[in-house]
């Protein structure tokens, strides 16, 4: 029997022991078709319904490889400042598993496509360079379902569904070298890792990058060794962490789990573990020291890779803006400090604003609004700032017609108000609920008039010299037109009339 | 008329058909009738379907009366090794794992060939997954050689060699994989052509040793050997290693048939020791007619040649362990031990122990051992090298002569059950066969005579890779001067099978 040592409190943890990470990430391409055959790859389709010979590895049926999916890799490698090698093959790896229609995933071993590159990540104003070993290509297996089990885990089950659909869909792995020297912020740096990977990866257009739907998913890796100690600690796997919040707390519990068992005189096993969301904790998986031998070797029904280095200079000058260089531009361009793009970035709010200022509103106004009035009623809904139902170009509109002078800002709020609510576009709302700022002077001027003779306390305040007390009056001229009369043109009219001025 | 058809080359049944003087459907059902009156004893066939088969030749006939240009051998009917998927027959492979299954699609090979009017007579035996030298690997039980009944037919592609011997079909299509095609060519006295790997298209084609698997023909002449090579070659989009270049003129090559000025070697590593005298005698006797033909006969070395036999029995299981390893009940085939009770992973171990043989099996483990870490450069790794060294003997051979040429086997045909206890006795009948493997070029097995105990022996002509045509143009060559000398086909020495009554 062996008890389970208690965990070791973060700061603690820190304090006695260094943490060695590493990140292993498959990302799902968004190609078209299957990365050896034709079969489509939507999202979601029934079970077993795009498939063929080739992706059901029928007897007699080959793969050939899917263009545009090395395309895609040959990418992400070049945005992860990799080399593109010259030459590389595809290799087998064998294990038996009913999902995988061949017994064998085709993948590479000892000759990635990309090797040697980094990408830098920031957190608390410091920049981490993670180092990129390598970026290669391999298929996705099928997908199984075992029915009538307590868990939805193959023990216990009465019989298991096996769905083919994802089985040789593109899969890219990118593999760090240790990342080490992070300190106590080992596990805000994995997590801004995730997040910028999936940044560069989306900026690209090759994948949708959803952790919630598979189609990024994060293996780590973390040891630790004594603080001041020359060799790395024995590392655990974590596999499969599917979102930017679980990679820090995978991390995190692993710190705290291994110094732990290292305090009560443990070692730490060699091990695949797995996180479970609810509690933020991994438990054992299948120890590596049972693990199979998969048998790699070349692939002999793949020609060798070879992209030309023309192809490959071809892509690199197709390559988008990356997230790096489009923050350090917008933050020029709207004169942001480092602390107010770091909120901008973590509001999700980059593409939104962009949009809404390439739609015509200037930068400040624009940031003004995502920031403010629409994240707070995004936080009311508990949704992302992007999944609101309002576009850039709607906030654009609302921000022109403030900047033309028919709405003010009390005013603006309640067409956002109206678009959120699904009343129509910003035009449409104004319409509806007859929001207008009143500028017909003679108009305001009679409202005014008729203001003091209903206040004439107030009024007589103000002409003897309680300024002040003008606020009473403004307000009630604003509520007497609902809101739509411009508050600084009605305060001026009123002092004027009563020789305050 | 119909005994007579069965005897005709296909490249006669093609113009009889095409002239109108005889219906597909006539040539298949003679066809037919001689498989009904001979397989009893030959048990060439794995499946044959009379209906499915005259569907094929009626449809044939449909379109040359609508006036559709068909192929060359449009209406000529074609036994399939059990190899190649057939989507309106079944395919095992000649393997009990694969009993009954109906592919769901057509290799490249046969869709090609029905697409050119080809009519499929039915599929032929072969040792289990290509793996053997006899039929003998066969779930369903050997094929035996119409020369003798109780010797065997050759392998792994014997079913097809022995239906082509028989007058059971004028074409049939095998594998060659370590001398799958030549060898069983060689025994029973007809033409067998390995292609340039990546010549002949391998999708659709049940994988062994996908590195080396190369398609071919089987005929009883060199040129209907080469009509049916042209008529199935050509770059295949759908098979990666399939080469994307012309078609090497072989039916050309095969007409032309002569061999003045030619440079040929005689690969000095490819006979003596382990040779039958036999055999030696009428290669020897095939050396001097080339010269006496016109061609420059020199020996050559090949020094690495004697190393290829074993790189090939790592290389070849290596492969086929992980192949096989999708035969696990899961998707189509076998299932034992499926009671409800039973996992998944069991049923696929029960399935496999039951639904391989043991050849199989041996090679299976052979491969996974072969692969394992630790073991992979020792083995894999080492093999892999002396392919290398292979191809850079075919290379430097190839810089002094245009082809090489050997005896095709050791030894003429041996008796059923006389190998089966002896691995490697039996891996021996590949010995001259599995170098052109392992470097991809191409090479043909033509009858060069008859040994001393009666049985036919062939001729190896090895040309260098995407050089096809070359072998077509010597065995051509030989195959005129031979039948000259002979007056007729070798195969008409064969003896007469009795035909059962029906
Ligand atoms: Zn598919």
């Amino acid at each position: 029997m062996t008890t389970t040592p208690s965990l070791v409190p973060y700061e603690e943890a820190l304090a006695r022991y260094e943490p060695v990470l590493g990140v292993e990430t498959h990302i799902e391409l968004g190609t078209a078709s299957k990365m050896f055959c034709g079969c489509a790859t939507t999202f979601g389709a029934p079970p077993n319904t795009q498939v063929c010979p080739v992706c059901l590895g029928l007897p007699g049926s080959l793969p050939v490889t899917n263009r545009a999916a090395i395309e895609g890799i040959i990418k992400i490698g070049l945005a992860l400042n990799c080399r593109i090698v010259e030459w590389c093959r595809f290799a087998r790896k064998n294990y038996f598993y009913p999902d995988m229609p061949k017994n064998y995933q085709i993948s590479q071993y000892d000759e990635p496509l990309c090797v040697d590159g980094y990408l830098e990540v920031e957190v608390d104003g410091e920049t981490y360079r993670v180092e990129i070993e390598r970026v290669h290509m391999e298929e996705d297996t099928g997908k199984s379902l075992h029915v009538g089990g307590a868990t939805g885990r193959i023990h216990g089950a009465d019989h298991s569904l096996v769905d083919y659909n994802r089985a040789g869909i593109p899969l890219v792995e990118i593999v760090t070298k240790p990342i080490t020297a992070t300190g106590d912020r080992a596990p805000l740096v994995a997590r801004a890792y995730a997040t910028e990977l999936r940044e560069l990866v989306r900026a690209l257009g090759v994948s949708d990058v959803r952790m919630e739907e598979g189609s990024m998913r994060c293996d780590i890796n973390v040891s630790l060794m004594p603080r001041g100690a020359a060799e790395w600690g024995t590392r655990t796997e974590t596999k499969n962490v599917n979102s930017l919040r679980s990679v820090e707390r995978a991390v995190r519990h692993e710190i705290e789990r291994q110094a732990g068992v290292l305090d009560a005189g443990g070692r730490i096993v060699q091990e695949t573990r797995h996180f479970h969301e609810d509690t933020g904790t991994t438990t054992s998986g299948r120890s590596k020291e049972e693990a199979q031998d998969y048998r790699y070797f070349p692939e002999p029904d793949l020609v060798p890779m070879a992209p030309s280095r023309e192809w490959v200079e071809e892509l690199r000058a197709t390559l988008p803006e990356l997230p790096a260089a489009r923050r350090r531009r917008v933050q020029a361009e709207w004169g942001l400090s480092d602390l107010e793009l770091r909120d901008v970035v973590n509001a999700g709010a980059l593409d939104l604003i962009e949009d809404t200022v390439k739609a015509g509103a200037a930068p400040g106004p624009a940031r003004k609004w995502w920031m403010n009035e629409l994240s707070r009623r995004a936080t009311e809904q508990g949704v992302e700032l992007s999944a609101l139902p309002i576009t850039p170009e709607q906030v654009a509109r609302i921000q022109a017609l403030i900047d033309e002078g028919s709405l003010n800002d009390k005013l603006a709020r309640q067409v956002f108000e109206g678009v959120l609510a699904g009343e129509g576009g910003p035009d449409e709302v104004v319409a509806a609920r007859g929001l207008k700022v009143v500028s017909d002077e003679g108009e305001l001027a009679a409202i005014v008039d008729q203001v003091i003779a209903d206040n004439a306390a107030a009024a007589d305040k103000v002409r003897a010299g309680k300024v002040a007390a003008a606020g009473a009056l403004v307000g009630a001229v604003m509520k007497a037109t609902r809101g739509q009369a411009d508050a600084a043109r009605a305060r001026e009219l009123i002092l004027e009339r009563l020789g305050a001025s | 008329m119909s005994g007579e058809l069965t005897r005709r080359s296909a490249a006669e049944l093609a113009e009889l058909i095409a002239s109108g003087q005889v219906s597909a459907v006539d040539v298949a059902q003679a066809h037919l009738d001689r498989i009904a009156a001979v397989d009893g004893e030959v048990r060439a066939f794995l499946h044959v379907d009379a209906e499915t088969t005259l569907a094929q030749a009626r449809a044939v006939d449909e379109r040359r009366a609508a006036g559709e240009r068909l192929g060359p051998l449009a209406g000529v009917p074609i036994a399939h090794k059990d190899v190649f998927t057939t989507a309106d027959m079944p395919t095992t492979a000649g393997s009990r794992i694969l009993q009954g299954w109906r592919p769901p699609y057509d290799a490249t090979i046969t869709a090609r060939l029905r697409a050119a009017g080809l009519v499929i007579i039915g599929k032929t035996n072969m040792d289990e997954f290509a793996m053997g030298s006899s039929t003998e690997n066969s779930a369903y039980g050997p094929t035996r050689n119409p020369w003798d009944t109780s010797r065997i037919p050759g392998g792994s592609s014997g079913g097809s060699s022995a239906a082509v011997a028989a007058y059971e079909a004028p074409l049939a299509t095998g594998t060659d994989t370590g001398g799958s095609i030549r060898q069983p060519a060689a025994v029973t006295g007809i033409v067998g052509v390995k292609p340039t790997y990546g010549g002949s298209s391998r999708y659709g084609l049940i994988a062994f040793a996908s590195s080396l698997d190369t398609p071919g023909p089987f005929a009883r002449n060199v040129l209907d050997a080469a009509l049916l090579h042209e008529a199935f070659s050509g770059h295949d989009p759908m098979d990666s290693t399939s080469i994307d270049r012309p078609v090497p003129p072989v039916v050309e090559a095969a007409r032309r048939g002569d061999v003045a000025g030619l440079r040929v070697g005689v690969v000095r590593e490819l006979g003596g020791e382990g040779y039958q005298p036999g055999v030696l005698a009428r290669f020897n006797d095939s050396v001097e007619l080339l010269e006496s033909l016109g061609a420059k006969v020199v020996e050559v070395s090949c020094p690495h040649f004697g190393y290829a036999l074993p790189a090939y029995y790592l290389i070849a299981p290596s492969e086929c362990s992980s192949n096989l390893a999708r035969f696990d009940a899961m998707r189509y085939g076998l299932r034992v031990g499926d009671d409800g009770t039973r996992s998944a992973e069991e049923v696929m171990a029960l399935t496999r122990a039951e639904g391989f043989g043991p050849e199989v099996k041996r090679r299976i483990m052979l491969g996974t051992y072969a692969l394992s870490s630790g073991y992979y450069d020792a083995y894999y790794g080492k093999a892999q090298q002396v392919r290398t060294l292979i191809t850079r003997d075919f290379d430097a051979a190839f810089e002094q002569v245009d082809v090489l040429v050997s005896p095709t086997t050791p030894t003429t045909a041996f008796p059923i059950g006389d190998r089966v206890d002896d691995p490697m006795a039996m891996y021996l009948a590949d010995l001259a066969t599995i170098p052109a493997n392992l470097a991809g070029n191409a090479a043909i097995s033509v009858p060069c005579g008859l040994s001393d105990d009666g049985l036919p022996v062939g001729l190896q002509i090895m040309a260098p890779t995407l050089a096809d045509d070359r072998v077509y143009r010597v065995g051509a060559a030989v195959e005129r001067a031979l039948e000259d000398r002979w007056g007729g086909p070798l195969l008409a020495k064969a003896p007469e099978l009795a035909e059962a009554d029906r």
